[in-house]
């Protein structure tokens, strides 16, 4: 039970998240990295801080095309549209 | 062949061929920050980025009439957008975004450093956490001031990570949308988004945990 730790070290787990999250995990990997999780709190840990990531990054507003540019992209748009 | 255009992609692309100004500034809002964004992994600065998206709209108007519903109009845009990136990019003599598209994992970058871990020598516990990460403070998450520090952090990664970071955890973009915008396979997009969610994470790590 206790050889998981041992077979997938915390090193290896933390280049494993995004496909773990992906869900591009082969199922024998997948289990292993479940049961190391389970049992480790820093990975545990790792692990929901990578979604908290996720979710803040999600947060974040696309920034608006500015006034200036949008004013450009118009005036390269009625060109087209007189044409 | 399926159709791969939306109900909302037809009404876009009928408004636009009747060429309805509404419609173009719906597109532009939709994606021209992002089209900005996939422009600088190709050319080197963002003047030069700026003048790809131009040329990137005139090629949507130019080809709108001709558009088949073979792709998603979000895929056709991009599409454009690299193609005319990419011979920008060529002229400047920039070699870089191919590596960093292509082979991402040329040069390797841990998610985490090293050094938080014992040695993978140690004899009991080889390669686990020697300074494990500890939770965060739920009430500063939230603040508007971490807020910053993550679009902060995202703008700071190279070109090719700030863009996959971008579409797949700001716009939402699936890893197949993103994929096809950006014409890589999809592991190398996994690793990009990688790198990128592993380097913010970090740099919330130590901002959220300086004070602590």
């Amino acid at each position: 039970m206790s050889t998981s730790i041992e077979q997938l070290s915390c090193q290896e787990l933390v280049e494993l998240v995004t496909n773990y999250l992906e869900d591009a995990l082969a199922q024998e990997e997948r289990d292993s990295f479940e049961h190391h999780i389970a049992g480790c709190t820093g990975c545990h840990e790792y692990v929901r801080q990578m979604r908290q990531t996720i979710e803040l990054t999600g947060r974040l507003t696309t920034a608006d095309v500015s006034p200036e540019v949008e004013a450009k992209l118009l005036a390269v748009f009625r060109d087209w549209k007189s044409r | 062949m399926e159709h791969a255009v939306s109900l909302d992609d037809a009404r876009l692309v009928k408004a636009l061929r009747a060429r309805d100004e509404r419609a173009f500034e719906e597109l532009m809002r939709m994606y021209n920050a992002s089209l900005l964004r996939v422009a600088q992994i190709y050319v080197a600065s963002r003047t030069v980025a700026e003048e790809v998206v131009q040329e990137t709209w005139i090629g949507v108007f130019n080809g709108i009439d001709r558009f088949e519903t073979r792709s998603s109009l979000k895929t056709w845009i991009f599409r454009i957008l690299t193609n005319i990136a990419k011979t920008r990019g060529q002229r400047e003599g920039r070699t870089v975004p191919f590596s960093a598209l292509e082979r991402p994992d040329a040069v390797p970058e841990a998610a985490v450093d090293a050094d938080r871990f014992l040695s993978p020598d140690h004899e009991r516990w080889p390669g686990h956490w020697a300074s494990k990460p500890e939770p965060w403070p739920e009430e500063r998450l939230l603040a508007a001031e971490t807020r910053e520090l993550v679009d902060r952090a995202i703008e700071q990664l190279p070109p090719a990570q700030r863009a996959v970071i971008s579409l797949r955890d700001v716009e939402g973009w699936s890893s197949e949308e993103t994929r096809n915008a950006l014409g890589v396979s999809e592991t190398n997009q996994r690793v990009l988004l990688h790198r990128a969610r592993s380097k913010v994470r970090q740099a919330l790590e130590d901002y959220l945990m300086e004070s602590q």
